[in-house]
């Protein structure tokens, strides 16, 4: 099998099934949204705020914008409630770019997500970085014909959400920072954890993976699933404070299947140049010449000074709903 | 003895690991011995009996193979010289003479230009529209084949060489040239490695006539 269908038997209101002339077609499911995801591997997607960002980062070689109205930077500046994108920025956006178009929900935001997946994005990131509209329950993503990418910072949250419908995880990271601690973190843990959980399925020894299971707070399936595979089962991308051509190439080096840049490139003073030298140390993050190569093409004066995550006011990875 | 063919993936960007696991099954299906070489860049050119370019965002592989310079038309030469070669939706765009996209028009992506087709990129709408459907490819055999669209291009015009392989709803989808397979959907998502499998024999047929020059 190509791509993990798991879980399975999972009622889907998002598939669509219909006659096209004569032909039975599939909208909206398991394989055709995580296909979407894998798409994007080894790719940057970007954080842009507007038409003019999106196609430097087209240009630059992103393999999608995510769009949002602030990026996460300013919205730490900004305070108060941060919300979906404007509809027009969006609109105008998908009309000057070829490549696919994200936009971040409030999580638990039904209607947000709803009016954006009417509005035709390609992804929706169920996002931490926006005021959460629920501190209870995530959106039940199985509903959507459009695929969700909601973050993680260990296992447990990233099958949970998997298990909510979820087409691909993203670290969360602390966002906004231009510090790429925390999305190490993250990424390291959830390695960790992954190699319990294979370790005992390999060992064939399914108390311990049910007790896994029990901790993580979700079902034997999944965790026999990550046992098998021996990774997430679906696409995982770094995200949170990439801001150099070396951060990337680190997470990719970790294990990531790509990275998300959010205030990195447009925070920065030299953002094209920045934007290209991410996605040349991502493609060839494992080969140290090319990694120098890229880092050369940004300036670190230029860089974005960031933050110490460890005093900060707001901590987005903290937000939203505990299970 | 069965020769060891050498498969070249383009791994600049994309569904790699998928295409991957195709071809190695195919390798087992047809019991050949096979070895595949993960190409971020085209040195190892000289080496290989077929290249699978994968799906993803054809403007980031075009941009970053294009990167090697004189490189690329050595590639173009090889492929044009015989090199079986299977692109797979953003594939199928790279190989491609032309390029547009249905909303935003001409796009100005570079492109191999070896197969002389013209594409339209997105030509089934953005990600919600995206669908599978069983095609009928008699080039393949009677059983339908899962064709998985994702933000898939289609084929609005074709040159004299090229032979039509599948269509879905009067919209081309799959193509022949020779040694140039291409397709709008991703055969690496279905399951099903008779793409792959076409394209490894294309490859024991050039690994033959190589070692005769």
């Amino acid at each position: 099998m190509a791509i993990s269908l798991i879980p399975a038997n999972i009622k889907m209101k998002g598939q669509k099934v219909s006659t096209e002339g004569g032909n039975k077609v599939v909208k909206g499911s398991i394989l055709v949204k995580r296909g979407f995801a894998h798409m994007q591997k080894h790719g940057v997607i970007m954080d842009v705020t507007n038409v003019e960002q999106a196609q430097i980062a087209e240009e630059a070689g992103a393999v999608a914008v995510m769009v949002l109205d602030k990026l996460p930077y300013d919205v730490r500046k900004a305070g108060g409630v941060a919300r979906t994108a404007g509809v027009k920025t969006i609109q105008d956006i998908m009309n000057a770019v070829s490549i696919p178009i994200m936009a971040k929900c409030r999580i638990g935001h039904y209607s947000e997500a709803k009016m954006l997946e009417t509005c035709g994005v390609d992804m929706i990131d169920e996002s931490e970085v926006l005021t959460p509209a629920d501190e209870e329950n995530h959106i039940w993503k199985w509903e959507f014909t459009t695929p969700f990418v909601n973050g993680a910072k260990n296992l447990g949250e990233a099958l949970r959400r998997i298990e909510e419908g979820a087409s691909m995880i993203r670290t969360k990271g602390e966002p906004g920072t231009g510090n790429v601690a925390e999305a190490v973190n993250h990424i390291k843990k959830m390695n960790k954890e992954i190699r319990l959980v294979k370790a005992a399925y390999l060992d064939n020894d399914y108390q311990e993976i049910i007790k896994l299971a029990r901790e993580y707070k979700v079902s034997m399936e999944v965790a026999l699933e990550v046992g098998r595979l021996g990774r997430l089962p679906i696409v995982n991308f770094a995200a949170g404070g990439i801001t150099t051509p070396a951060d990337a190439s680190f997470l990719m080096k970790l294990g990531c299947d790509g990275v998300f840049v959010g205030s990195g490139i447009f925070k920065s003073e030299d953002p094209s140049s920045r934007a290209k030298a991410i996605v040349l140390a991502t493609t060839f993050y494992d080969n140290e010449k090319e990694v120098l190569e890229a880092q050369k093409m940004v300036d670190e004066k230029k860089s974005l000074i960031g933050l110490d995550t460890k005093n900060l006011d707001l901590r987005m990875q903290e937000r939203g709903p505990s299970v | 003895m069965t020769p060891i063919l050498k498969v070249g993936i383009l791994s600049i960007q994309g569904d790699i690991e998928e295409n991957s696991n195709a071809i190695k099954e195919s390798f087992e299906e047809l019991e050949i011995e096979g070895t595949i070489i993960y190409m971020k860049d085209l040195r190892d050119l000289d080496e290989i009996d077929g290249l699978i370019i994968p799906g993803g965002e054809s403007t980031v592989i075009g941009m970053l193979l294009f990167l090697q310079g004189v490189q690329t038309d050595l590639l173009r030469k090889k492929i044009q010289d015989g090199l079986p070669i299977l692109g797979t939706c953003a594939g199928l765009i790279m190989l491609s003479n032309r390029a547009y996209d249905k909303t935003i028009g001409e796009t100005r992506q570079e492109l191999l230009k070896v197969l002389d087709v013209t594409i339209e990129r997105n030509a089934f709408g953005r990600q919600h529209e995206s669908f599978e459907s069983e095609l009928d490819i008699p080039y393949l055999g009677e059983r339908r084949f899962n064709g998985v669209f994702i933000r898939g291009p289609a084929i609005t015009e074709i040159g004299n060489n090229v032979e039509i392989i599948a269509k879905y709803n009067n919209k081309i989808v799959a193509v022949r040239q020779n040694n140039i397979l291409g397709t709008s959907f991703h055969p690496e998502l279905a399951n099903d490695n008779r793409f792959h499998t076409n394209l490894t024999k294309l490859m024991v047929e050039y690994n033959k006539s190589k070692k005769r020059t």
